[in-house]
């Protein structure tokens, strides 16, 4: 590429007192945030939004209509759907939010050492980057899964070995962009020990690309565990998950059709709220990122 | 150029060979395949006796060097469950995966093009406006739901459509528009923002003033200018599709080679899942590639040391 990124906020000599931004809101960006918190009170609030439990079953009541006592329906074994969508949204938001944190973290950690050490372990770490990239992410994690069998723990577990390495990548590129600056140089000159470059001068340089990548990433990590789930591997039921609900509703799709439209539309307001909030931040606090 | 070819391709086989050699891994944690095929009354003796056929009694790196060596002959083991060479099971289901993904790629692109590039051209007007709504909302919509959604309209209601396999052009209709939508959302985004680009610079002006027509301007030296990352991600959308099709194939019941992977992968047949695996990776890799070469090629700006 012939392109070097040279973020210009980084070219600062001296850490000047960091004004406190505030990020302005487009209008996109608040419908996003405005979906986003309602889904985190939805998921929050479970139990005092639907009087039934999720895995409570009743038989006389199976493949019930929308009604004024199960506003989404029921399913096959007479589960109240409004239920098991609002616990659905729990394992959602907590998948998205757990194998962002940790695979984040990995790949900042994996990304700092490539990109600061370079040399064997740069060349390294990155051929093992490449090897997950040689795959389609969605075919690599199913393959993980099945492989490590099915269940939250290892929902979870598939998500962070497979998502990573995106954040190797971004943060590798970064940097070495950063690495070479003059700010850096003489923060060197001036006889800074390697963990305080690290830590003073180039992490907070990489939050806010790691900060856009991550948002971007949520929904990306929660429709990858439906579409699992929805394969039969991943989350299983009793437990709900909008992937397995889905899952047994394709089975009833001739007589039920609230069992495949309502946790498709969770899903859908869920990805779309994350997604949107993911391209408000991307444009606002990075414009030069793009995806 | 030449060279640069050469190097990224020896590149993508030692990383393909290594993605085997991953997978291979994997599947020593996957547990023991046979207890899951024999049936329950099956004697201790007549397992050891499976187990010492397949070679799973073997040190692992002995199973591993045959397995390397197998792999470059095109000799991945035959299926656990239907006993015919696992390569050729996937071989023959591969016409139909790629004849699903090109006729979802001509979809997305013969929808997202003209999108994008009008959306463009009337910036700000209830088109564009649209058109950006279509490609958030395109992008939040899952595959696999976008599949149901369709089945249900389509098939239970209107009985227009077959729900599954493969036959006529008819049942091309609902799995390349699953397959398209996500691709194409991305392809309309992509080309509003080129053009967007494009239509600010001073050649295009230029080409207004002389008084050339409006769609000539637009398509003739807007569009084949903002057309590269188009290209470039015409390729790597390719390899999405390939993984795309994993979960296309399973809802319609398509014969293709996503489908025979998840069959597989239920079943712990892991000669398939492995040739399944190694092919889409050698596919996706050279897409890659390609679109690194496309990207070169269209811009002679770029050089690759």
């Amino acid at each position: 590429m012939s392109q070097a990124a040279v973020p210009p906020y980084a070219a600062t000599l001296v850490e000047a007192p960091r004004p406190r931004r505030r990020l302005p809101l487009s209008r996109s960006g608040a419908a996003g945030l405005t979906l986003v918190a309602l889904v985190v009170t939805v998921a929050v609030l479970a139990p005092l939004i639907t009087p039934y439990g999720p895995a409570e079953t009743d038989l006389a009541r199976s493949l019930r209509p929308p009604s004024r006592a199960h506003p989404m329906g029921t399913d096959q074994l007479g589960r109240d759907l409004l239920t098991r969508i609002v616990y659905g949204a729990r394992v959602s938001l907590a998948i998205g939010l757990v194998t962002v944190g940790v695979s984040g973290a990995i790949g900042l950690v994996v990304g700092l050492i490539a990109g600061y050490l370079g040399g064997a372990a740069d060349a390294v770490l990155m051929r093992v980057v490449d090897v997950w990239l040689a795959f389609p992410f969605i075919l690599l994690a199913l393959t993980v899964n099945a492989i490590l069998g099915i269940g939250l723990q290892n929902i979870i577990l598939t998500l962070i070995i497979t998502g990573w390495v995106v954040y190797a990548r971004l943060v590798r590129g970064e940097v070495l962009a950063l690495r070479a600056l003059e700010y850096v140089e003489a923060a060197r000159a001036l006889g800074a020990r390697e963990g305080r470059i690290i830590a003073r001068h180039l992490l907070p340089n990489l939050w806010t690309p790691v900060i856009i990548l991550s948002s971007l990433q949520v929904a990306q990590f929660i429709v990858a565990e439906a579409a699992i789930s929805f394969l039969g591997f991943g989350v299983q039921p009793p437990m709900a998950s909008w992937g397995n609900m889905l899952n047994e509703g394709k089975t009833y799709i001739y007589n039920a059709w609230w069992m495949t439209t309502f946790p498709g539309v969770a899903l859908v307001l869920t990805a779309l709220g994350v997604n949107l909030v993911g391209d408000w931040l991307r444009d606002t606090l990075d414009p030069r990122l793009t995806t | 150029m030449l060279q640069f070819v050469a190097r990224r391709l020896i590149q993508a086989a030692v990383v393909v060979a290594l993605a085997l050699s991953a997978v291979f891994a994997l599947q020593f944690l996957a547990g023991d395949p046979v207890k899951l095929f024999l049936p329950t009354d099956t004697t201790p003796k007549q397992i050891e006796e499976f187990r010492e056929r397949l070679g799973l009694n073997d040190p692992w790196l002995v199973q591993y060097a045959r397995f390397m060596r197998g792999a470059l002959r095109g000799d991945f083991g035959r299926s656990l469950r239907q006993n015919e060479p696992a390569l050729g099971l996937v071989l023959e289901r591969f016409p139909a995966t790629l004849s699903l993904s090109g006729v979802a790629m001509l979809v997305a692109l013969a929808v997202a093009i003209p999108v994008g590039v009008l959306s463009a051209a009337r910036r700000n007007s209830w088109f564009d406006h649209l058109g950006i709504g279509a490609t958030v909302v395109g992008q939040a919509v899952p595959g696999f739901w976008l599949g149901l959604m369709l089945i249900y309209v389509f098939a239970v209601w209107l009985r227009w459509l077959p729900t599954s396999g493969r036959g006529t052009w008819l049942h091309y209709v609902m799995p390349s528009i699953t397959l398209a939508a996500f691709v194409a959302a991305r392809f309309a985004r992509l080309t509003r923002s080129m053009m967007l680009d494009v239509l600010g610079q001073d050649y295009i002006r230029t080409a207004r003033a002389k008084g050339l027509a409006p769609r000539r301007v637009l398509y003739r030296h807007a569009f084949k200018n903002a057309s590269l990352p188009i290209v470039t991600l015409l390729a790597l959308q390719l390899g999405q599709l390939l993984g795309g099709a994993v979960i296309t194939e399973t809802i319609f019941a398509w014969p293709g080679v996503g489908r025979l992977l998840v069959q597989a992968l239920l079943n712990r047949d892991f000669p398939v899942v492995l040739v399944g695996v190694f092919l889409t990776a050698v596919l996706y890799s050279l897409l890659n590639l390609t679109a690194d070469l496309a990207y070169a090629w269209l811009n002679p700006r770029i050089r690759y040391e």
